[in-house]
């Protein structure tokens, strides 16, 4: 659930995803859900001239699995908030495991 | 058990490894030739991953000459990385 709440942080700022197979889209960060599937506004493909297929296409559904990378603005992301809460869940999945 | 919640160094099970590198940088190895060195600031049990000012090497094997191995470096401020890539996750020193 970390990634869920945090990506929902990020909802409204501007993201690249990198796609397992090489594509890199650029977009406004519209919704996500607890499969890290993404919706995507304004977006534009970061190389164009070498994936000009998306050229047309203003928003987008992308299927979790098949991301690679969520580059994200640094500004947007508070580190230490975000390591307290990675600690906490690693406490809360110690206790469900015993 | 009952001094994991105030996050202790104790060492259960791998993943607490990798809780003590909070906040420290690591070396990540994925899958596709790729490997990252950044800060880590999240994780969770998917090995899904935040890393800050990250350096991303990824090594090309040309496709003719299998000798030569091309590496491409790229830079970012905050990444996210989907777990299902990791293969390695190590502290370094």
């Amino acid at each position: 659930m970390l990634f869920f709440s945090f990506f929902k942080t990020l909802v409204d700022h501007e993201v690249t995803i990198e796609l397992k197979n090489d594509l890199s889209i650029r977009g406004t960060l519209k919704s996500v859900d607890q499969f890290l599937n993404i919706k995507l506004d304004d977006i534009h493909v970061v190389d164009e001239v070498k994936y000009p297929h998306l050229s047309a296409v203003k928003n987008v559904f992308i299927r979790g699995s098949v991301v690679r990378y969520v580059h994200l603005p640094a500004n947007a992301v508070d580190t230490a908030l975000l390591e307290d809460a990675t600690r906490r869940e690693a406490a809360a999945q110690a206790n469900k495991a015993k | 058990m009952a001094d994991v919640e105030n996050g202790s160094p104790t060492v259960a099970e791998p993943l607490d490894l990798v809780r003590l590198s909070l906040d420290e940088v690591v070396f990540v190895k994925l899958r596709g030739d790729r490997e990252l060195r950044g800060r880590l600031h999240a994780y969770d049990s998917h090995c899904n991953l935040v890393l800050g000012e990250v350096e991303e090497t990824i090594y090309i094997v040309d496709e003719d000459d299998e000798e030569t191995i091309r590496t491409v470096k790229k830079n970012s401020e905050m990444l996210f990385v989907r777990g299902d890539s990791v293969v390695i996750i190590a502290t370094t020193t």
